[in-house]
């Protein structure tokens, strides 16, 4: 308990994955919110990958983590550009009033 | 060791708890702010376990940009009239809560059951192919590696970028009526014909343009 290992460090990562699924899940406000667990959850893998390239000193992990990022800001921005666009069409990101597609 | 230990407990905590209230928070603009003291927390364990680069790059990418962005469209968005609204369901009157609680619950315990199982293939430290060094620093030798045999990866995540940069530019932009614009293609091609026109002057009686 006192040392801090692997375990540790997968077990945060875990908790963070999970809380941004329930966001996903639970989340009729607006997509907004969704878009920030879906970085939540990118976080998280950022995390697992950090700590294994560290407990087993292999920098690969690391080099993922920052390819990890590029793709997470590229998502980040053409969501958000995306939600921008929906908003001007139709007034409303309130996740229960998209339902055009009809899902 | 302890106070790795202690700081290790204390930033996770932090979060922890902010995870927990980018999901639940009323405001989205206090999610945002969450969200941001979630990234810092994190990086700064980053920087605790060793991976400072990687720390620094995400208080920049992250905070600096990403976060930032997101204020910005929620700032632009008119999403105050959905203030005050936690979870809440007009049509299916938040049946969708205890579903969506469970699944995540069983997704969490998943996760657990694989972690504490965790066992290390014995030959797994001989198939390393890129040591940590500890002569180097963490940037040096990222780059070392990025540059070298990452290029084409590197290279590809650029044009990830570029990709993603021209389709958010192409999403957002409109064309608005009743503006006058420079048109240079119109303006390079056009020839002496319709530019100049030579009049026949008659003695006494000037000119007419337009007639």
């Amino acid at each position: 308990m006192l040392s801090i290992g692997l375990g540790h460090y997968l077990t945060l990562a875990a908790i963070i994955f999970t809380i941004g699924v329930v966001g996903i899940f639970l989340n009729r406000k607006n997509v907004i919110v969704i878009l920030m667990s879906i970085e939540l959850i990118l976080l998280a893998v950022n995390i697992n990958l950090v700590a294994f390239s560290i407990f087993i000193n292999d920098l690969s992990g690391q080099i993922f983590t920052l390819f990890i990022l590029t793709v997470a800001a590229a998502e980040a921005a053409i969501g958000l550009a995306i939600i921008v666009v929906y908003f001007r069409n139709s007034d409303t990101i309130r996740v229960e009033e998209i339902k055009n597609l009809k899902g | 060791m302890i106070a790795h230990t202690v700081f290790f407990y204390i930033f996770s905590l932090i979060a922890i708890v902010s995870a927990v209230m980018v999901t639940v928070s009323k405001n989205t603009v206090h999610s945002v702010f969450f969200l941001i003291l979630d990234f810092i927390s994190i990086s700064c364990l980053f920087i605790m376990i060793g991976a400072e680069f990687l720390g620094m790059i995400m208080l920049i990418v992250y905070v600096g940009a990403v976060a930032v962005l997101f204020l910005f469209v929620v700032m632009m968005l008119n999403v105050a009239e959905q203030k005050g609204q936690w979870f809440s369901s007009r049509w299916d009157g938040g049946t969708h809560i205890p579903v969506g609680l469970l699944v995540s619950l069983i997704i969490f315990f998943e996760l657990i059951i694989v972690i504490g199982g965790w066992k290390y293939k014995p030959d797994l430290l001989n198939s390393l192919s890129i040591n940590i060094s500890t002569d180097v620093t963490n940037t040096r030798s990222i780059g070392n590696v990025l540059y070298t045999d990452y290029i084409h990866l590197f290279q590809i995540s650029g044009m990830i970028l570029l990709v993603a940069m021209i389709g958010a530019i192409v999403l957002t932009y409109r064309e608005r009526a009743g503006v006058k614009r420079q048109s240079y293609v119109k303006q390079i091609s056009r020839e002496r014909d319709e530019g100049v026109d030579l009049v026949e002057a008659e003695r006494n009686k000037g000119v007419k343009i337009d007639a």
